[in-house]
């Protein structure tokens, strides 16, 4: 259709609609991966070696950034939210608040940008680097199914390792809310723990794990599947781990409202319950 | 007409049946692998197989010659069962293996062994562990010491020395070296059939003459029929019991060297002329 009789209107809506035919087939192409993990995951034999290697990697291997990041966003956390509750003398409130932020949609989200920036990126270099070396059809050659063997322990260890990970970040970021609230302002720690302890419910924390587990899902099987497919060479290989970080971060803030929105009605069945009032 | 990624796909999830076809009526005579008549394309590209026939004996080498682009790795993929022809039949030892489901094709190619261009060996494991991992995944009747035994004969096989080579990484080792060590990951599990793909390719001439050697001798060892893609004329002459030239998805011309020399069509005359001509 690029014959100079098309009208500019059809040019446009070829233009326009390029893009999303490109995104449909690309999505088709990630379902169909899905299906190949699922079935693969399924089938024997288990992996246990490979699986234990991917959790020491993704969890063990992810564990300092995630004390870091998480022990700092309690501390912004605390410091912003005691300013901003002070104005009503409210700084009690601030373990709470911190705690059901982090509990609920920090903790999951940041700790899903960093596992999607170390590991979701190493993924997608390691198995872009074995497609363009034929390591991954050298597997196949040799009658290992390369999904059974490369995609199933990465995307398994990550479902495992991010509520591990999530719980870190949360318990980093409490003790940062601990330190600025307690330490710092001089709240009674008695205090601090018995409002936040009270005013959160398990379900806030049910909340953060059912989105962690999926985050791991969403993060590992994105970026296994820029890898897997990868072409062009040392080129093709650092653009698949850049597609796999930026669009396993996104999806993970869409996933995110999302998962927020489908467990309103289940886990907090009268809004935004732990909040006071 | 699917796509490659389809293609590659298709290979691993069952699409038809799980058990594939039944070994009964199996061909019992003397070809190793039949190829009738296959066709494919990918996408709305070009035709890329225009309908390939070739049988391959038992115990014969064949070397498929032919130009970069002309279909020579997409035929040979499809005789490992990872593409799958648009139209046609591929058999292998008897069994059509077109029709099967993953976990058929998977025991069929445990019946090769593949050696590829730059050995594809795994590069976050040590060349032992590359040659040991075929074992490792499927004689899980073998124990760590068996394993150690016969992974120390293939290093010997192939010169190499197991203490030395085998701490090694693969980046560590020469190209020449790679490949040996390629062809004993390849061989480990005792083929019937090896598939080399171009084997020789940016090898210098005494590292090129070593590797056809050692395709020569493990060829007089193992007893396996082989399949040599390549561009190398002077490689394929050394290690070819028959020659098929391809040329655009159709094979113009077969048979023994002789026959090569004395074929009119053009591109085989061309392809010869050339390389006398860079080799004076």
């Amino acid at each position: 259709m690029s014959d100079k009789s098309v009208s500019p209107f059809v040019r446009l809506i070829e233009a326009l609609g390029q893009p999303v035919l490109s995104f449909i087939e690309g999505l088709g192409e990630y379902i169909l991966f899905l299906r190949q993990v699922f079935y693969w995951t399924f089938k024997g034999p288990f992996r246990f070696r490979l699986l234990l290697n991917q959790l020491a990697d993704i969890g063990y291997g992810a564990l300092f950034i995630v004390v870091l990041t998480g022990l700092f966003t309690g501390l912004v956390i605390g410091l912003q939210s005691l300013v901003a509750f002070a104005r009503f003398s409210a700084e009690s409130l601030v373990g709470p608040a911190t705690l059901i932020a982090l509990a609920r949609e920090l903790g999951p989200v940041f700790t899903g940008l960093m596992v999607s920036g170390r590991s979701g990126s190493g993924m997608a270099t390691e198995l872009g680097t074995m497609r363009v070396t034929e390591q991954i059809d050298a597997l196949d050659s040799l009658a290992v199914n390369p999904i059974q063997y490369l995609v199933v322990p990465r995307t398994i260890a990550s479902m495992v390792m991010m509520p591990v990970l999530v719980s870190i970040f949360t318990g980093m970021g409490f003790l940062g809310a601990y330190f600025i609230v307690v330490i710092r302002s001089g709240t009674d720690p008695g205090i601090f723990f018995e409002q936040s302890f009270g005013m959160t419910d398990p379900p806030d924390f049910i909340e953060g794990y059912i989105k962690a587990v999926f985050f791991g899902f969403l993060i590992s099987t994105f970026s296994c599947f820029r890898g897997f497919f990868a072409r062009g060479g040392a080129r093709g290989v650092g653009q698949a781990a850049t597609d796999a970080v930026v669009f396993s971060s996104v999806a993970v803030f869409i996933a995110s409202y999302f998962i927020t929105e489908l467990l309103q009605p289940f886990l907090h069945s009268n809004g935004f319950n732990a909040l006071p009032g | 007409m699917m796509s490659m990624f389809e293609e590659q796909l298709h290979s691993m999830v069952p699409q038809m049946s799980e058990e594939g076809p039944s070994k009964e009526g199996a061909s019992t005579n003397d070809y190793m692998i039949e190829v009738d008549n296959i066709k494919k394309t990918f996408g709305n590209g070009p035709q890329i197989l225009k309908g390939m026939s070739v049988n391959v004996q038992r115990g014969e080498t064949l070397v498929v010659l032919g130009g970069s682009g002309m279909g020579k790795s997409v035929l040979m993929k499809h005789i490992i069962g990872l593409l799958k022809p648009d139209e046609g039949s591929i058999k292998v030892d008897g069994e059509e293996i077109t029709t099967m489901g993953p976990t058929e094709l998977k025991r069929v190619r445990a019946k090769f062994g593949m050696v590829f261009q730059n050995a594809a060996l795994f590069d976050s494991m040590s060349n032992y562990d590359n040659v040991a991992f075929p074992l490792r995944e499927h004689r899980k009747d073998m124990s760590e010491a068996d394993i150690d035994k016969k992974v120390r004969s293939l290093f010997d096989m192939f010169t190499l020395d197991a203490d030395i080579h085998g701490r090694q990484f693969p980046s560590e080792l020469s190209g020449g070296q790679r490949k040996r060590v390629g062809l004993a990951r390849a061989v480990a599990l005792d083929p019937q059939i090896v598939l080399y793909d171009e084997p020789t390719t940016g090898l210098d001439p005494i590292t090129t003459d070593q590797v056809d050697q050692m395709i020569l001798d493990a060829q007089k060892a193992l007893k396996v029929t082989s399949i040599v893609i390549s561009h190398d004329i002077a490689s394929a002459f050394n290690i070819a019991d028959n020659i098929i030239f391809v040329y655009y998805g159709e094979i113009i011309a077969r048979g023994t060297k002789e026959d090569m020399l004395k074929c009119e069509h053009p591109f085989v005359q061309e392809y010869f002329k050339t390389w006398i001509d860079k080799n004076k």
